[in-house]
């Protein structure tokens, strides 16, 4: 199994995979309450927030990569804060990849799991908290229960998302071997190199497969989900 | 009192102006749909908020506009049954049923989850989704959900009105167990005459948001002045009984306070408190007692009021006993008959004509 990739390669897989599953691990309590927030709730700057969030969607990769490293580089505002009080570090660390990848796969998550809080009927909520549970037991044992196929479809599209995040990424924390150098930097650092076809096709099959294999489970679970929440 | 509602609200166009007290039994909340009886349940559960006005439930103030408090639904204590059950789909029947309960206080008492499943005939289905539930069974759910959060009071939305009449019949007799063995004050939000006739202890008529009428249940249906609520075709009494005895010809003979009526015979032992409820177009009056007559239901009863509707008709109300009788009959046979108020009458009853889901316990 490890014949068929190089030492190199199998790093940038091991990477992209820890990045991309704690970009989605991260995202989904600020998700699920920015879809609950843009779902359920009246407020002033909603529209506001609603663009915010999509922005990294239609603004180019690397803008955003650009806007993050001065954000959250160490001399940015929230990055010399985060050193200075955390000794968090996120500039050219594979921390950062983890926050580029999440902002890129944010937009997509958010969108998921506000379809499905909006498909929830509010009167079975009602009916939860006339029979006694305050607000949050709501949450937890209906709403939450009820949205776990969004939840789970938003997550797989995150997490696909953020195995193949390059631009923001590359811009943010760079193409360096072994800590940032994820999937798509590897192929395409490959690329740039004689001789370095091979190894790029093999990683693109590993894209592909991965991609697929994460759509596969993610059906899988959320048919489950929904076929639990369908009373039946 | 169980329950005291003063409130004031308005929206789209419609005005709310609904006050009326609601001591223990089953206050019936009756009016065309429109009406604002469930603009008053929610209000009352906390999931709307009046304008104006206060809410009390057992001596608590769940709600005072003046001072600017209202409890959360949650912590009112008041089990809603849901016109559409509103089980939560995603839950088996014994965690719907048991969903209120951990949310109870420590100190409330009730029955069981085991005891309210034999109460509503919940146990076979305990472990089944609500998905592949009847209506009906659905409802008897959310009855039991409901009763299950130790509820000081329970509020019901039409809760049989998605249901056909089987199903409806299959859970009136469930609705009269649980006023009869629970003593829960119940607040039932209905715009069915037999309905409200068979469950109801107390009415309150609402009409256009305000109350136009309330008072104890036999009192109000009784009433000529609620025919236009009520209807022409549903209009009549709605008389305390007790059940005498059986006869072998497949009759029932009842007492009322002012004589005794034949039924087709039901399964009430003898002994028991029961109503019977007999509609206005189905009394014939008479001013001589009646001979050579095949009808066995003759009670005596003294007019008290005639009162004419638009058409050829009039409403006879009259005294029977200690209670009222309704009858419709045509202008043309008050005339003949010299109908005025104090005369003597005989009220010729077909003991055929007062169906089976007409007769309620209580």
């Amino acid at each position: 199994m490890t014949g068929w990739l190089g030492p190199e390669e199998w790093q940038a897989v091991g990477l992209s995979v820890k990045v991309a599953f704690w970009a989605t691990l991260l995202s989904l309590p600020p998700g699920i309450l920015a879809a609950y927030a843009l779902a359920r709730w009246e407020f002033r700057g909603k529209q506001l927030l609603n663009g915010l969030i999509h922005l990294p969607l239609i603004l180019p990769p690397v803008v955003t990569g650009y806007l993050l490293l001065m954000t959250f580089g160490r001399r940015g505002p929230v990055g010399a804060w985060l050193e200075e009080v955390f000794g968090l570090v996120l500039a050219f660390r594979w921390t950062g990849a983890v926050l580029a990848a999440a902002v890129m796969a944010f937009p997509l998550m958010v969108r998921a799991i506000r379809l499905a809080i909006e498909a929830v009927d509010p009167r079975l909520e009602q009916a939860a908290a006339t029979l006694g549970a305050p607000r949050w037991a709501v949450f937890f044992t209906v709403t939450l229960p009820l949205i776990l196929p969004g939840v789970i479809a938003g997550s797989a599209l995150a997490a696909a998302k953020a195995m193949g995040e390059f631009g923001a990424t590359i811009t943010f924390v760079s193409n360096i071997p072994g800590e940032t150098r994820t999937l798509p930097s590897a192929i395409y650092s490959f690329m740039q190199v004689p001789g370095g076809e091979a190894p790029a096709l093999r990683l693109v099959a590993v894209s592909v497969a991965v991609a697929l294999l994460a759509l596969a489970a993610s059906e899988l679970l959320a048919r489950r989900a929904a076929r639990r929440i369908s009373g039946t | 009192m169980s329950l005291v509602v003063d409130i004031r609200h308005a929206f789209g166009g419609f005005a709310l102006d609904v006050s009326f007290e609601a001591p223990a039994g089953i206050t019936a909340l009756f009016g065309r749909s429109g009406s604002g009886k469930t603009s008053v349940v929610n209000a009352v559960a906390g999931l709307l908020r009046p304008r104006e006005g206060r809410i009390v439930v057992e001596g608590e103030t769940v709600f005072d506009a003046g001072a600017r408090m209202s409890l959360p639904p949650h912590r009112r204590r008041l089990g809603y049954v849901f016109q559409d059950a509103r089980l939560f789909p995603h839950l088996s029947l014994r965690q719907n049923l048991t969903y209120g309960l951990r949310f109870a206080p420590r100190g409330a008492s009730g029955p069981s989850p085991e005891e309210v499943a034999e109460l509503l005939g919940l146990t076979a289905l305990l472990d089944r989704r609500p998905g592949a539930l009847s209506g009906g069974e659905k409802q008897r759910v959310a009855i039991g959900r409901a009763l299950l959060s130790r509820p000081r009071m329970l509020l019901m939305d039409e809760p049989l009105a998605a249901l056909d009449a089987a199903r409806k019949a299959e859970i009136l007799p469930y609705l009269e167990r649980l006023r009869d063995r629970t003593g829960l004050p119940i607040l039932y939000v209905s715009h069915a005459v037999p309905e409200v006739a068979r469950l109801a202890t107390t009415v309150v008529v609402l009409d256009h948001g305000k109350v136009v009428r309330a008072g104890p249940a036999e009192r109000v249906l009784s009433d000529p002045d609620m025919v236009r609520q009520i209807g022409v075709r549903e209009a009549g009494a709605v008389l305390p009984a007790v059940v005498t005895r059986h006869h072998a010809d497949g009759l029932s003979e009842l007492e009322l306070s002012g004589g005794r009526v034949f039924l087709p015979a039901f399964d009430l032992a003898p002994g028991e408190r029961t109503r019977v409820r007999i509609l206005a177009h189905d009394v014939i009056l008479s001013r001589e007692a009646p001979v050579g007559l095949s009808a066995l239901n003759i009670l005596p009863a003294t007019v008290i009021a005639l009162r004419e509707g638009s058409g050829p008709g009039v409403m006879v109300q009259m005294q029977c006993g200690e209670d009222r009788l309704l009858a419709r009959i045509t202008r043309r046979s008050a005339d003949a008959l010299a109908l005025a108020p104090g005369v003597g009458v005989h009220a010729v009853i077909k003991s055929v004509s007062v169906a089976r889901i007409d007769i309620g316990g209580g």
